[in-house]
């Protein structure tokens, strides 16, 4: 027996709707396999990862509070991704925004201006954009591959977030934690729904996602992005610039997650805090890939995995699960959705080996 | 001790997690497939590799966990983008981030223990040379990945298995139509890539420095990556690349022990500075970068 793919002619709907959903579903059985061997309660980390941030409008409430630097992260980098533009630094994109927005409380502890929070939201998108600008200029000026380049800008961000914490712009009066002083209320976002901790930035997400989806559908821009990054050469010969697809993908890419990183500080952390991404950066990676890089499947992905972050939350505490058990869970989806993609553009057949004639 | 002595005497040592992990890297590039899963293998090897080497008191015994430990994670790697054609650069990317997760798991109740970690071992006369005899007092894994490296050298350019390697990664259709089986050959390159990367992350935990910490990869894995770039798939010029980080590394310590009044934050930077600049020059060559670069590296295989 011989199990081969086989190229379809045209790829199938049927594959694209299945694949996120079976991936989720094999996900699902491989981590219950691995917590077994590890001695947890499987179906206790289940109920806490998959079920328990519904059962509560608190729970459900913190969902959609994590769901907005995903899907504003994960709408810019697809952009680039579908360009085959890998901006994998996003992490550190969003810290420099976090940190660029942060300046202007630190300084200005007792500001009351109404100025205040565009400026910050501002700065950090600008900030974010800068960080992977230098990408983009290593890139297209010194042909540095920017994988690697947005990668090592991520752990000097990190860096520099320590250094400032731990240095001049940790709290005097903070017990010597690494942490900002607490950001005054002209510094901070307005709560979305009364009773919560979600704030405007979830607005941000949607519109930025509405954004995403007419460059990508409607505007001749995207059509040029997305051959520039695909097919640099046909686009060399159509007047379109590779150099640009680069530009953009990685500025918009940078802007998206300065602008979270500004939107967390401003947000629900109110201070700068080393711990101001929890991976947002790198779980956004998957995010885009498990939407299909559209901009509307993005959006549903970013649910999911939002769902994981607050269930892993809740499982570290109810199944005695370190939090790295979602960082497995994610990590699993992914192979298992990417594995899956291959039905979309192929068939399985199945052949009997042809038996050596005697 | 003096600066010059203490670089000289541990950059071997310290380049060593960042060679060999660069040294499998290479060889599963030079098969034309690209993982950019390093990371994760090596952060799976080092924690497998310390609780092995803590539970059972054997270090041979932890190489040889993380070792398979890697091979492992890189099969699966292996069966997504050779087995279902996947996208290399997303598939190591989920690799990655699965082997950081599994790491931080398995290693969690093994944080702050302490093992032992390797005697060194001095070469014979030249260990007694002035001022360059301390290079030549290392562990035994160090000498071990010299000669490693030295074997694939060999391998790589005077060998037949190291022309069909790396005629599968400069035209696998070409391969395949004179009869080597292209899939095969990378998925087994593909293997010795993630042992070396688990034995990597384990020499990190349980010789350098000896103890499990979430995260104590450090971009090592990362920094790796831009070795076999920054050698240019030439093991000579990846072995050098990575002795130069190595001493660059233990140049951050020396700055701080000698008073110098730079935050360490910021002298931890470095490294990744160097790396994004060192990418720079060499890739800036675009005509060197065409003539060394796989032709098929990262694009998949299909008859």
């Amino acid at each position: 027996m011989r199990v081969s793919f086989i190229r379809r002619e045209r790829a199938s709907r049927m594959a694209m709707l299945l694949a996120p959903i079976a991936a989720f579903a094999c996900a699902i059985v491989a981590s219950v396999i691995l917590f077994t061997l590890l001695g947890k309660a499987p179906g206790q980390a289940l109920y806490s990862l998959l079920l328990e941030p519904f059962l509560t409008w608190y729970n459900f409430s913190e969902v959609l509070l994590k769901m907005a630097p995903l899907l504003l992260i994960a709408q810019g980098l697809a952009i680039g991704f579908r360009a085959n533009v890998f901006n994998i630094g996003a992490e550190g994109q969003l810290i420099i925004g976090a940190i660029a927005a942060s300046a202007l409380p630190v300084w200005y502890p007792q500001g009351d201006s109404g100025f205040m929070l565009p400026a910050m939201l501002a700065m950090g998108a600008l900030a974010g954009m800068a960080w992977a600008g230098i990408a983009a200029m290593f890139r297209t000026r010194f042909n540095a591959n920017e994988i690697l380049v947005t990668l090592m800008l991520s752990l000097i961000a990190a860096q520099v977030l320590n250094y400032l914490l731990l240095g001049p712009w940790k709290d005097p009066h903070g017990f010597n934690f690494p942490q900002s002083v607490m950001f005054p209320d002209a510094a901070l976002l307005p709560i979305l729904l009364p009773g919560t901790r979600v704030n405007i930035s979830l607005l941000f997400a949607l519109v930025a996602s509405a954004l995403a989806y007419i460059l990508m559908r409607h505007r001749f821009a995207g059509f040029q992005l997305l051959v520039g990054g695909l097919a640099p050469r046909a686009a060399r010969y159509a007047g379109f610039s590779e150099a640009r697809a680069i530009w953009v993908s990685l500025l918009l890419g940078g802007l998206a997650a300065g602008l979270a990183g500004a939107a967390e500080v401003a947000g629900p952390l109110g201070q700068l805090q080393r711990s101001v991404s929890t991976g947002y950066g790198y779980s956004a990676i998957i995010v885009a890939y498990l939407g299909g890089l559209n901009p509307w499947g993005i959006v549903i992905s970013a649910f999911v995995m939002s769902v994981i972050y607050i269930g892993g939350d809740n499982a570290m505490v109810s199944a005695d699960l370190p939090i790295a058990a979602v960082w497995v869970f994610q990590g699993l989806l992914l192979c298992f959705y990417l594995a899956g993609l291959t039905f979309i553009r192929h068939k399985v057949s199945f052949t009997r080996k042809p038996r050596a004639t005697p | 001790m003096n600066a010059v002595d203490f670089i000289l005497a541990g950059m071997l040592a310290a380049a060593t997690p960042m060679l060999l992990a660069a040294l499998g890297e290479m060889v599963v590039e030079r098969s034309g497939v690209l993982n950019l899963g390093l990371e994760g293998m090596m952060a799976l090897g080092a924690a497998l590799g310390f609780i092995t080497t803590y539970t059972y008191q054997s270090h041979a015994l932890g190489f040889l966990a993380a070792g398979l430990g890697g091979a492992g994670l890189s099969l699966l790697f292996a069966l997504i983008v050779l087995g279902f054609v996947a996208n290399q650069v997303a598939a190591g990317l989920a690799i990655g981030i699965l082997g950081t997760g599994l790491s931080a798991l398995f290693g969690k109740s093994f944080e702050s223990l302490t093992i032992s970690g390797l005697p060194k071992l001095a070469l014979p006369l030249l260990s007694d040379l002035p001022v360059v005899g301390v290079l030549f007092v290392q562990d035994a894994v160090v000498w071990l990945t010299i000669a490693l490296a030295l074997a694939i050298w060999a391998t790589m350019n005077h060998s037949k298995l190291g022309l069909i390697i790396r005629a599968v990664g400069e035209n696998p259709h070409a391969a395949r139509a004179i009869g080597f089986r292209v899939l095969p050959i990378r998925c087994a390159a593909i293997g010795f890539g993630g042992a070396l990367a688990g034995i990597a992350g384990a020499y990190a935990s349980t010789v350098y420095t000896p103890l499990w910490a979430d995260g104590m990869i450090a971009g090592r894995g990362w920094i790796a990556l831009a070795l076999v770039v920054f050698g240019t798939w030439q093991t000579g010029r990846v072995v050098f690349g990575a002795f130069l980080f190595g001493a660059l590394s233990l140049g951050e310590l020396t700055t701080q022990a000698a008073g110098v009044n730079i935050p360490s934050q910021l002298l931890a930077c470095v490294p990744y500075i160097v790396t994004i600049l060192m990418l720079a020059v060499i890739s800036s060559n675009r005509r060197r970068m065409r003539l060394n670069t796989i032709a098929s590296l990262g694009q998949p295989f299909e008859k």
